[in-house]
């Protein structure tokens, strides 16, 4: 579904990105992994169109996406900040996006219920928490029930309610063959959820391999345990793993 | 005036008792019958278009055109010459007259005559509308006198006085000539309730002419609305000037004027309302100035002047100078940009107005800076200049400024 | 577009600063045409406030605002829309939001209590004025790397066409005034949109004073359409460039 190849970008002498390459398909629950800078955001963002790669490309569907911006009909997008227009309503943004989204007729509000943001839905963003934002960053996100999720740090900030809802959301999505790409610091919450890790440092991709790979040449079944492993391996012996 | 007018009528109506009446047509040629008729005659003249000119009116006879019979010059001849005392012409078109550098071509010319009337008479497009040359007692009434008029060298005036006395020039719509009205060695004379819009140079233009008046006229959109040049005693009063614009328009320009008086005039929309130089002892008071450019420029030639109790209201500047020293008092006005306070409660403001405003002097010296006109800059220039005078003349002030303006 | 504008433009007539914005605009027109009884002296100070305030606030604001929107923006181009639409509709919702502040503010008092051509002029004028000052607010947003340089650059960029501007104008004309400078002195002014907007206004107010000059600059530029349409030309200019320059770089900006 996401061909990645050679992805390279810098900004000014920083080197985000450093000639990626990558292939992610169906039904896969990607975690993508990497200290601060290391360019997971940046790699996002590359995929969304929001930042332009310098060389290399992104092909999503057989389509590359330089200046198409009909392919992001296909990508749900829940960012790692929430930040809404202060004065409208959780009802009013929800309506913008689909004003914006006009054609896609089917509608996943399913979230939306569970979340009870539909309770609420006449309150101004500007009274909603931190948390609540979330939510409704997420509910966008599931909205149009597209074939690819790019979710930035998805729990960061939820209840451990709602967090459960949200998780068991993912795993249903990606049970009917979505391809949903997570990033998360918090480890533990991508237990039992991914199928794929991708490991950057200093953008270049250290690894991508699935979970029982992993499990396997580490011999440890925890998520955390398992990367503190490769990390301490990898740098001991000062090598990459592919 | 009244009076003036019931003796002239009580004059000319004796004329018309012992009268025959000759009636006459395109036809024939009206000099023929002004010819045949006696001193008292009335001759009615019928409509029509009639090719005649130099048409002498030499007995004491009443003209009249019956529904406007027209006259036309073809561009070449003068018309009408009333060369007797008493004539009385009304209803008459006359248009058309030659244009010559020679002869000052008239449209009806009065020649040493006196008690003369002219009334109710459409003179266009002609180079000299009504001329009056050495004439007394006459009264031109209630004519349309239009031209149109391109530029001053061409053309000639509306009404033309010269060397004339006692004349009443009352209630006539004078356009597009060089002057509306010129007045040269004319006395004792009024002008009273003329519009006279679009001339090339003056609305009304006075030269040596003294003891004379005028009052409720309209001057609009002349190259300036009235000029009064070397002439003492001249009474103006309720006239209203409005749209003279350009860097020599003028609601009123003074040149070496004494003893006389500007009251209960409207100076609306000017480039510069009243402008004097070497103009002495004229009382200018209860008049209102409204968005000129500047309200009054007064030269350092003027002296003895008196401008009191008049409003200036909205006017890019109010008043500007060309010197230092001012002999002339300015008091009671009611300036509208005044910031002062009134602290007795009198009625007029504890600190004295400064009517030239440094921007004006400025702009005067480098008219470039006339772009940043209004700017916040300009203001703050303006502001310090108030507060600590430099430039602007200090002399030249208001000691007693209305904080309310006069109901005029 | 227009959809994602009409949200904008909504979020903005509830927002606080915008009707601090609307209601500080709103008395000061009312007690200063109140104070004159209908002359154009309110006129005038109204013209003051216009000139200082409208740039100052509109650029200020829209930059804050669209700075505080980044994240926001982000989402709504995360959906399958062109960059250009989503920030054309942000700059649109923010204009109008802003202009509607303006004409309740000012334009309201002054249709109510002195309805003349040069009122309609102000009103049209602060309207333009709002257009350009959001531009150069989207364009500073667009070019600014974080928040708190964008805010400088707009306190700069709007301080330095309401003051400074004219004081450097006022220096050249003082410095070069014995040469013909009347060409160059026209030329600079189009490089100033609130000089512009004074200018359109001093048309109205100051025929009859500016008729009185004598020279080329006065007689050909200031004493006729001429004038006008050059100002109204310019300032159109210094909507449109702005604007198409923000749009042109945030097509490949990284976000």
């Amino acid at each position: 579904m996401i061909r990645i190849e050679k992805l390279t970008k810098s900004f000014g002498k920083f080197k985000a990105l450093d000639g990626i390459d990558l292939s992610l398909e169906k039904g896969q629950a990607v975690s993508l992994l990497g200290p601060n800078g290391s360019g997971k955001t940046t790699l996002i963002k590359s995929i969304l169109g929001l930042v332009i790669p310098e060389k290399g490309d992104i092909i999503i569907n057989g389509q590359p996406i330089r200046n198409h911006p009909s392919y992001r009909a296909h990508i749900g997008y829940m960012p790692q900040i929430g930040r809404y227009p202060d004065n409208m309503t959780i009802e009013q943004v929800l309506h913008m996006i689909k004003d914006i989204r006009q054609g896609q007729s089917v509608l996943d509000e399913e979230l939306y219920v569970s979340f009870g943001l539909d309770k609420i839905k006449h309150k101004k963003m500007r009274t909603l928490s931190g948390g609540t934002r979330q939510k409704v960053s997420a509910c966008i996100a599931f909205l149009f029930s597209p074939g690819i999720y790019i979710l930035d740090e998805p729990t960061a900030g939820l209840d451990p309610v709602a967090n459960e809802i949200l998780k068991d959301k993912i795993a249903a999505e990606c049970a009917r063959g979505k391809l949903v790409l997570i990033t998360s610091h918090v480890l533990s919450d991508l237990d039992g959820l991914t199928s794929h890790i991708i490991y950057l440092q200093d953008g270049k991709l250290m690894f991508h391999q699935t979970i029982e790979q992993l499990q396997e040449q580490t011999g440890e079944t925890k998520l955390n345990t398992i990367i503190a492993k490769i990390l301490t391996h990898a740098d001991r012996k000062q090598i990459c793993v592919s | 005036m009244t009076l003036f007018r019931s003796i002239l009528l009580l004059l000319l109506l004796p004329m018309g008792l012992s009268a025959t009446v000759i009636r006459t047509g395109p036809g024939s040629l009206l000099q023929h019958a002004l010819d045949r008729a006696r001193p008292g005659d009335t001759v009615i003249v019928a409509p029509g278009h009639y090719l005649q000119h130099e048409i002498v009116i030499r007995t004491p006879i009443t003209l009249i055109g019956e529904n406007f019979p027209v006259f036309d010059g073809e561009n070449k001849y003068q018309l009408f010459v009333i060369a007797a005392s008493g004539v009385c012409m009304q209803g008459i078109t006359v248009q058309n007259t030659g244009r010559s550098s020679m002869i000052d071509m008239a449209g009806i010319r009065l020649q040493n005559a006196a008690r003369v009337r002219v009334s109710n008479c459409k003179v266009l497009n002609t180079t000299y509308g009504i001329y009056l040359q050495n004439s007394k007692y006459c009264v031109i009434e209630n004519n349309e006198i239009r031209s149109s008029a391109t530029d001053e060298l061409q053309a000639g005036n509306g009404v033309h006085a010269w060397k004339s006395d006692s004349l009443l020039i009352r209630d006539n719509n004078i356009s597009g000539h060089r002057d509306g009205i010129y007045f040269e060695f004319v006395t004792g004379s009024a002008i009273i309730g003329n519009v006279s819009t679009n001339n090339v140079r003056y609305g009304l233009h006075f030269m040596f002419s003294h003891n004379d008046g005028y009052s409720r006229n309209t001057f609009r959109h002349n190259g300036a609305g009235v000029a009064v040049m070397y002439s003492k005693k001249v009474i103006m009063t309720g006239n209203t000037f409005s749209e003279h614009w350009g860097d020599a328009s003028y609601g009123i320009l003074l040149k070496d004027i004494s003893d006389s008086r500007i009251e209960h005039n409207t100076f609306a929309r000017n480039t510069m309302g009243v402008y004097m130089e070497g103009s002495s002892r004229i009382h200018i008071a209860r008049n209102t100035f409204s968005a000129n450019g500047w309200a009054m420029r007064v030269q350092a030639s003027c002296e003895g002047n008196t401008i009191e109790t008049n409003n200036f209201l909205d006017n890019s500047f109010d008043v500007a100078t060309n010197g230092t020293l001012m002999l002339n008092a300015w008091r009671n006005n009611y300036w509208d940009k005044y910031e002062g306070y009134d602290l007795d409660r009198d009625g007029t403001g504890d600190v004295p107005y400064h009517p030239v405003s440094v921007y004006s002097i400025l702009s005067e010296r480098i008219p470039s800076t006339m772009i940043l006109y209004r700017s916040f800059l300009t203001n703050i220039v303006d502001q310090a200049e108030k507060i600590m005078p430099s430039i602007i003349p200090d002399q030249l002030r208001d000691d007693s400024p209305q904080t309310k303006k006069w109901k005029l | 577009m227009r959809t994602v504008s009409k949200y904008v433009f909504l979020d903005l007539l509830k927002n606080r600063s915008i009707l601090v914005y609307t209601a500080v605009l709103a008395v000061l027109s009312f007690t200063l045409l109140g104070l004159d009884g209908g002359s154009a002296k309110g006129l005038l100070s109204l013209l003051n406030i216009t000139l200082l305030f409208v740039p100052v606030i509109t650029t200020l604001f829209s930059a804050i605002y669209f700075f505080n929107s980044l994240e926001f923006i982000e989402l709504l181009l995360s959906q399958p829309v062109k960059r250009t639409r989503i920030l054309l509709s942000e700059y649109g919702g923010m204009a109008l939001s802003l202009s509607a502040a303006f004409v309740v503010g000012v334009g309201f008092p002054l249709t109510v209590m002195l309805p003349v051509t040069a009122s309609f002029v102000l009103i049209i004028t602060g309207v333009l004025l709002t257009f350009i000052f959001t531009s150069l607010g989207l364009l500073i947003f667009v070019l600014s790397r974080d928040k708190t340089r964008g805010i400088g650059a707009a306190i700069i960029v709007s301080l330095f066409f309401t003051l400074l501007f004219d004081g450097l104008m006022m220096a050249f004309i003082f410095t070069f005034s014995d040469y013909p400078i009347d060409r160059a002195v026209v030329a600079m002014v189009g490089l100033n949109p609130v000089d512009l907007a004074r200018i359109l206004m001093l048309l109205q107010l100051d025929v009859a004073v500016l008729m009185g000059y004598s020279g080329a600059l006065f007689k050909e530029f200031l004493g006729s359409s001429t004038g006008s349409l050059y100002a109204v030309g310019c300032l159109g200019l210094w909507t449109v460039v702005p604007l198409w320059l923000a749009l042109r770089i945030f097509r490949r900006k990284d976000l």
